[in-house]
């Protein structure tokens, strides 16, 4: 446990449900899904036809010519921390940036550009490769981006730890915070990888569902007829604070960031862990960095992506190290796997599950796995009083985060 | 070959799309980078555009000198 309290202040998103918090959660509350068909000429050609694709466009957010300089997936980082920062009331409060800080990250990063720019190169030749491709690429773009866009000074951190990337830079940013590096950090994540290369990629892993003559119903965690997860894209971001930072400045807060806990696996480069031993270790750090038990967390939001191999081993890892007792769920159901994305978008999830005492839907769950031993919020939302809940995110490379949030 | 007002007006509109340059602001006289606020990469954008364009060859070793709107209507127009 750390004597610094780290609350949250702030919350923004653009995703497959919407284009902001808002719109995104009144979408999870009545279980409806992002996905759908792609069709774009490309997909043509793909084993997979679907994804949970943007509801909002960056460019109906962004002025064109900026749009030109960006990745799409910065451009989805710039919309999310605006909201997020402008939700916390910060700007003009006189916060020096010496101690704001940028923790965000991204799975995948500037993918589409290296593409997109590799096409010019081949078709056109060097002279018309765009001077813009590195800052668009590069992996630490979103969070530069993000960290412009705020000013802030007390240090620009990009993280990269695939589908756990938004749990983990969150994580951070409670260390930062924690550490007296910084009074706020924006922290969050981002992703836009719908492109046919990536797809391709994970299509041949044989990671991703072809549900492609029923979209909406393709992701399916945790149930019997499930086939591999739907690729999302989007971006979410919390404003951290300093609680007693927070408290002198009046602000409206969400919930305590009250723990994290981070292992890797040490098992292999993307299978899980089928007794999830690294995910038991990183729930259990983090409820213990809470100054909680198992029995105090009411809720969690599971990483469950609907992939065969991937979603018991959770199941498993819950009950051992939270108890039999929460009700889980998987908003991925919704919205698709946002990969590097998902953390801060699920954390956002938890965050107003907590305040609004409402577990959100794991819509499809129409077979339930044999295996699944523990309580869905299946089909509906379900009001539940909520003190404190956990988000879990686990990637390929082996990593685990938990994060544990709790009432103010 | 075009006159010095069609290659005015036709490095205008790169401006435009490129760095979101108002055509209106776009004369002779003007700085790219102090009247304009074109930065050196979309600078790059602009002579890339502008070569396709007026079908000019315009070395990098040239770009530094064209300051104003009218350093690169002449070189066009010379060298076009």
């Amino acid at each position: 446990m750390s004597s610094v309290d780290v609350v949250v202040t702030g919350l923004g998103a653009t995703t497959p449900l919407g284009g902001d918090v808002a719109s995104t959660w009144d979408a999870m509350l009545n279980g409806r899904s992002g996905v759908s068909p792609l069709t774009q000429e490309w997909a043509g050609q793909l084993s997979v036809r679907i994804a949970a694709q943007i509801a909002v466009e960056p460019s109906e957010v962004i002025e064109r010519v900026r749009m030109r300089r960006l990745d799409r997936s910065e451009a989805m980082a710039i919309v999310a921390a605006k909201q997020a920062w402008a939700d916390s009331g910060l700007e003009g409060t006189g916060l020096d940036p010496e101690r704001l800080a940028v923790s965000f990250g991204s799975g995948i990063g500037g993918a589409i550009t290296l593409l997109d720019q590799d096409d010019i190169l081949e078709q056109s030749g060097p002279r018309r490769v765009s001077p813009h491709t590195v800052p668009m690429l590069m992996p630490n773009g979103p969070a530069a981006y993000v960290g412009l866009e705020v000013g802030a000074r007390a240090g620009v951190r990009a993280m990269a730890s695939a589908c756990a990337t938004g749990a983990e830079a969150v994580a951070l940013g409670l260390d930062l915070i924690r550490a007296g590096r910084a009074d706020v950090v924006v922290a969050g994540s981002t992703e836009a990888v719908i492109h046919p290369l990536p797809i391709a990629g994970f299509a041949s892993m044989r990671a991703m569902s072809t549900r492609n003559d029923d979209p909406e119903r393709a992701s399916r965690p945790w149930d019997r007829n499930r086939d591999g997860f739907v690729l999302g894209e989007g971006a979410g971001a919390l404003i951290l604070e300093r609680a007693d930072h927070a408290a002198a400045r009046g602000a409206t807060v969400y919930a305590r960031l009250a723990g994290a806990g981070i292992t890797s696996d040490g098992y292999d480069i993307v299978q899980p862990d089928p007794e999830c031993k690294g995910g038991i270790r990183a729930m259990s750090m983090a409820i213990r960095d809470a100054g909680l038990t198992g029995a105090d967390i009411a809720h969690v939001n599971a990483h469950a992506t609907s992939t065969p191999a991937g979603d018991m081993g959770e199941v498993k890892g819950v009950r051992a190290a939270v108890g039999d007792h929460p009700v889980i769920t998987s908003t991925k159901s919704m919205t698709g796997h946002l990969l590097g994305a998902a953390g801060a978008l699920e954390s956002i999830a938890t965050i107003l599950a907590i305040r609004d005492s409402v577990v959100p839907p794991t819509i499809n769950l129409d077979d339930p796995d044999d295996r699944l031993d523990l309580d869905v919020a299946a089909h509906k939302a379900r009001p539940l009083d909520i003190p404190a809940a956990m988000n879990n995110s686990f990637g390929f490379g082996g990593h685990n985060v938990a994060l544990v949030f709790t009432r103010p | 070959m075009a006159t010095r007002e069609e290659i005015t007006s036709g490095l205008a509109e790169i401006l435009e799309e490129v760095a979101g340059v108002n055509p209106d602001d776009v004369a002779e006289g003007k700085s790219f980078t102090d009247d304009l606020d074109v930065d050196s990469l979309s600078m790059v954008e602009v002579v890339v555009a502008a070569e396709e364009k007026f079908g000019v060859k315009i070395p990098d070793n040239e770009v530094q000198n064209l300051k104003t709107v009218g350093d690169a209507v002449n070189y066009i127009e010379a060298n076009a």
